[in-house]
């Protein structure tokens, strides 16, 4: 067993288990300030019902994302310790500030927003709501720039001791690797709160209770859900795909299964990348596609792995290229179901299409799932490199801590994450299977 | 310089962090005791509720703060101490998930078991993060890269070889355990009413002795693990108010919960651990991780920091960022005055 992989292990089942939680975090933290808005602006009951039955819920999930974020805080200390040490005076800094700016406010107005809504008067409750959404998304922010800094890494120099420092923070900051990951990640989290939101009414109307309740989050959940779905593939995906194909030329050949470099480059839809072989196994292509995503027309010459050292071929490369299908693929779906359920609301059709309520009550988990493929997408894609053509993955990871022990704290990760998921899965299913009203009158009753 | 005042304001960090996430822990060594009812248990819940998850940010905020200002140190003690590290991970995720998802659940046998969980998870916490401090005093075993390792255990002696349990470091959680829960038991008098403030008050005596008694029996202890800690004493004999202040403050808390005024005498214990802390950290510096393999690999300030430019623009944010942090707290800890209310709910 090698120390190296099995510190990759943890930290990628760590992280990624990590934003499942965040992902909802984010994009219904949005959600209740427009419930809460719609609310103090029309003083509706049914809305600000609404928003303390969400609010419910995104308590529980915050305590979900809060206790699997701190363990990634000192994962970078404790799996990481050469990274840390040679570039902690870059990457510690977004990190400082996440803390600093965002988990102090998100905190201590979560608290208020949860506890304090009898103690505070409207407009202030609203307002808390509206904190916490911005703690919420500058957490999201920073964290970004600290990945996009490892993906892209700008606005540093090296020292004598051979460690990175910044040289401009506005530099660090504005990254702009940094923003375009920024808004097309935020898209994928207003998704995953979209699809919660809209499945839950949907539920409820199949199931013929809370019908008033139903309709006003069918109404803001496809709403949100069509301007995100768009807007993750364009212009958001699509300049993603861009910039990556202009920095990252390796990745974007092993994303797309292009091992050969060719002039009007067709794109794969569908296939298995083989690579012993260097050839794409049942392949579906559409010809001179992927020339014109990049290029923006179907002629260019678009590199293919062979034109890189096989030493910068991402280590994992077909979950790379699965990966980045699932995202896109889903991404396609979305858009899909999402318009087609905001054509049918526009007409006043979608309380009576079941199947259409169907469909989005059992769309609910992809999100996650595509969520989840585009950060492997990102993270396989920057390998075999901790910071991008700089320092590699295998000169990070801490070498005083040994496999074995790093593979008794995973199962330690792998055991308390089960029962995470567990009690998650119940909590969340108690709530909403009591729905908004009910819960009140449960509530005034014990 | 700039290192210097990096060191104190990590410094501040951290003791803002037991100060403060101090009384939800010690509410928790407690909880079992102290709340015999649901209604007296769920007091305590609410006492704490709104605010724990803030108290703890200063952990994260102050550990990323380190991890930029002085990232040697961070990269060394994080992965050196990996297992315990790890151990506290889970003791924080068990408390965090138990306390907050008591109030969403109404059998009573997992209510039962949550609250056991709790209590378990608050004090091994208390118990390890004293003898994280401990640790750091007595010193580790750096190698020539300024790496090392720690098993949990060798010897239980303190010696070049160490483990992160030995009877210094387990004195030093145990301590930590008893400071916590008196803090915690004046926390609980403050905010709560009926019988739980009355059993809560009880439980400040039998405590603040032990504290007193470990108190004390840490400073030979530390002479003889960590003599290197009264240089600084040494060289500026007016420091010795440090430890001064840490009687005062003791004796101020009994005195004051004594005579009923329990927000004074909550402030004393406040100013007790606050300057037991400031007080080890005067005893290292400007060492920041002593090696028990020879003073010349001891990790220290000039050795871990960061570049000026870094910590330059840190400054700016980080005055801001306390600021605001403070405002959050303020009104937090406003709006929440007061002895909760026995009946209160979510929402
Ligand atoms: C609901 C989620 C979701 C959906 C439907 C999509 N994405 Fe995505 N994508 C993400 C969620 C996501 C993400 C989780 O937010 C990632 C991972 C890193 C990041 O910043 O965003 C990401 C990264 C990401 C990257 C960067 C990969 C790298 O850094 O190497 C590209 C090129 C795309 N996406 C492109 C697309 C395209 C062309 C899509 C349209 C069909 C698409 N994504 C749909
Ligand atoms: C934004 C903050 C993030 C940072 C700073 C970050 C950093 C890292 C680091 C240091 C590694 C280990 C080195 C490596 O194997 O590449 C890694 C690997 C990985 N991360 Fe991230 N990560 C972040 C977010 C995420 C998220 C949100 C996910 C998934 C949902 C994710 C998924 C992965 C995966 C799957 C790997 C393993 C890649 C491999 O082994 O080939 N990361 N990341
Ligand atoms: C390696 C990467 C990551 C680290 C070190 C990290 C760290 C943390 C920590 C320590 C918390 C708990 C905060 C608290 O106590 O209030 C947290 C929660 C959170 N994280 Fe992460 N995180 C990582 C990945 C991500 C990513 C990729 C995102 C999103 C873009 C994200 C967004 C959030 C948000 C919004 C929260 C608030 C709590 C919640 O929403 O559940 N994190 N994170």
């Amino acid at each position: 067993m090698n120390a190296e992989v099995m510190h990759r292990i943890q930290f990628a089942f760590t992280v990624t288990f990590h934003y499942l939680f965040p992902q909802l975090t984010m994009g219904l933290a949005l959600l209740i300030v427009v419930l809460k808005t719609v609310a103090l602006r029309t003083g509706d009951e049914r809305w600000h019902e609404a928003a303390r039955f969400w609010g419910r819920i995104f308590g529980i999930n915050f305590v979900f994302g809060v206790v699997t974020g701190i363990p990634m805080e000192f994962e970078f200390g404790t799996n990481w310790a050469q990274f840390s040490r040679m570039t902690g005076g870059v990457i510690g800094q977004p990190l400082a500030m996440e803390g600093v700016f965002s988990f102090f406010l998100e905190s201590a107005f979560l608290g208020l927003f949860l506890y304090g809504e009898k103690r505070l008067s409207r407009t202030w409750h609203w307002l808390s709501s509206v904190l916490v959404f911005l703690g919420s998304w500058l957490s999201g922010y920073f964290i970004i720039v600290t990945d996009a800094w490892m993906q892209h890494p700008v606005a540093y120099q090296i020292n004598a001791r051979g460690q990175f420092e910044i040289t401009s923070f506005v530099g660090l900051l504005t990254n702009p690797w940094a923003i375009l990951q920024y808004m097309h990640n935020m898209c994928g989290a207003v998704i995953t709160g979209a699809f919660v939101m809209a499945a839950t009414g949907a539920f409820y109307l199949l199931e013929d209770r809370l019908q008033e309740y139903s309709r006003i989050y069918l109404r803001v959940g496809v709403t949100a859900g069509v301007l995100a779905c768009i807007a993750i593939i364009f212009p958001t995906g699509d300049l993603s795909g861009k910039y990556v194909a202009h920095h990252q030329p390796v990745s974007i050949a092993a994303m797309e299964g292009l091992f050969h470099t060719q002039k009007g480059a067709g794109i794969v839809l569908l296939g298995q990348p083989v690579e012993s072989t260097g050839q794409i196994d049942n392949p579906l292509v559409v010809n001179g596609v992927l020339s014109f995503l990049i290029y923006g027309t179907t002629k260019a010459e678009v590199q293919g792995l062979d034109a890189f050292p096989r030493d910068q071929w991402p280590s994992t490369l077909p979950l790379l290229f699965y990966a980045y299908h699932i995202m896109a693929g889903l991404g396609t779906y979305f858009v899909a179901v999402m318009a087609l359920a905001a054509f049918l609301l526009w007409r006043g059709k979608l309380w009576s299409s079941r199947w259409m309520l169907w469909a989005l009550l059992l769309s609910f988990p992809l999100p996650y799932i595509a969520n989840t493929a585009g950060w492997m997408t990102a993270e396989i894609g920057r390998q075999p490199w901790l910071v991008y053509g700089l320092l590699r993955t295998g000169q990070g990871f801490s070498a005083n801590v040994s496999a074995s022990n790093t593979l008794f704290t995973l199962l330690g990760f792998m055991g308390m994450y089960a029962l995470l998921a567990i009690l998650f899965i119940v909590l969340i299913y108690r709530e909403i299977s009591r729905g908004p009203v009910v819960t009140h009158e449960a509530v005034a009753a014990d | 310089m700039l290192g210097v005042l990096w060191f104190w304001m990590v410094g501040v960090m951290i003791v803002a962090y037991v100060v403060l996430d101090g009384f939800d822990l010690g509410a928790g060594v407690l909880h079992l005791f102290v709340a015999r009812s649901e209604d007296e248990r769920r007091m305590v819940v609410q006492s704490i509720g709104p605010v724990w998850d803030g108290n703890e940010v200063w952990l994260l905020a102050g550990g990323g703060t380190l991890y930029f200002a002085f990232p040697w140190l961070y990269a060394s003690a994080f992965s050196g101490f990996y297992l315990p590290l790890m151990i506290v991970l889970w003791l924080l995720m068990a408390r965090g998930v138990t306390l907050e998802l008591r109030n969403h659940i109404d059998v009573g046998v997992w209510r039962a078991l949550l609250d056991g969980l709790f209590a378990l998870a608050s004090t091994l916490l208390t118990i390890f993060l004293g003898a994280a401090l401990a640790n750091v005093i007595r010193g580790v075993p750096l190698d020539a890269d300024g790496y090392f390792f720690l098993p949990l255990w060798t010897d239980w002696r303190p010696g070049v070889h160490p483990g992160v349990l030995d009877w210094y470091t387990v004195l030093g959680g145990l301590m930590a355990c008893a400071a916590l829960a008196l803090h915690g038991s004046l926390w609980l008098s403050l905010k709560t009413t009926g019988e739980l403030e009355k059993r809560a008050g009880d439980a400040v005596a039998p405590l603040w002795t032990a504290v007193l008694l470990l108190t004390l029996l840490s400073v030979p202890a530390t002479m003889a693990v960590q003599p290197s800690t009264l240089t600084n004493y040494n060289r500026y004999p007016i420091t010795c108010v440090i430890p001064l202040g840490v009687l005062l403050t003791l004796v101020g808390a009994l005195v004051f919960h004594r005579r009923g005024q329990s927000l004074r005498a909550f402030l004393s214990s406040c100013g007790y651990l606050a300057l037991m802390l400031v007080g080890a950290c005067w005893g290292l510096f400007p060492t920041l991780l002593p090696a028990t393999t020879g003073a010349d690999r001891s990790i220290t300030l000039s050795s871990a920091i960061s570049s000026p430019y870094t910590l330059h623009v840190g400054l700016l944010w980080w005055i801001f960022g306390m600021l605001l942090a403070a405002l959050y707290f303020t009104i937090s800890y406003t709006m929440f005055r007061g002895k909760v209310d026995s009946h209160a709910q979510h929402g």
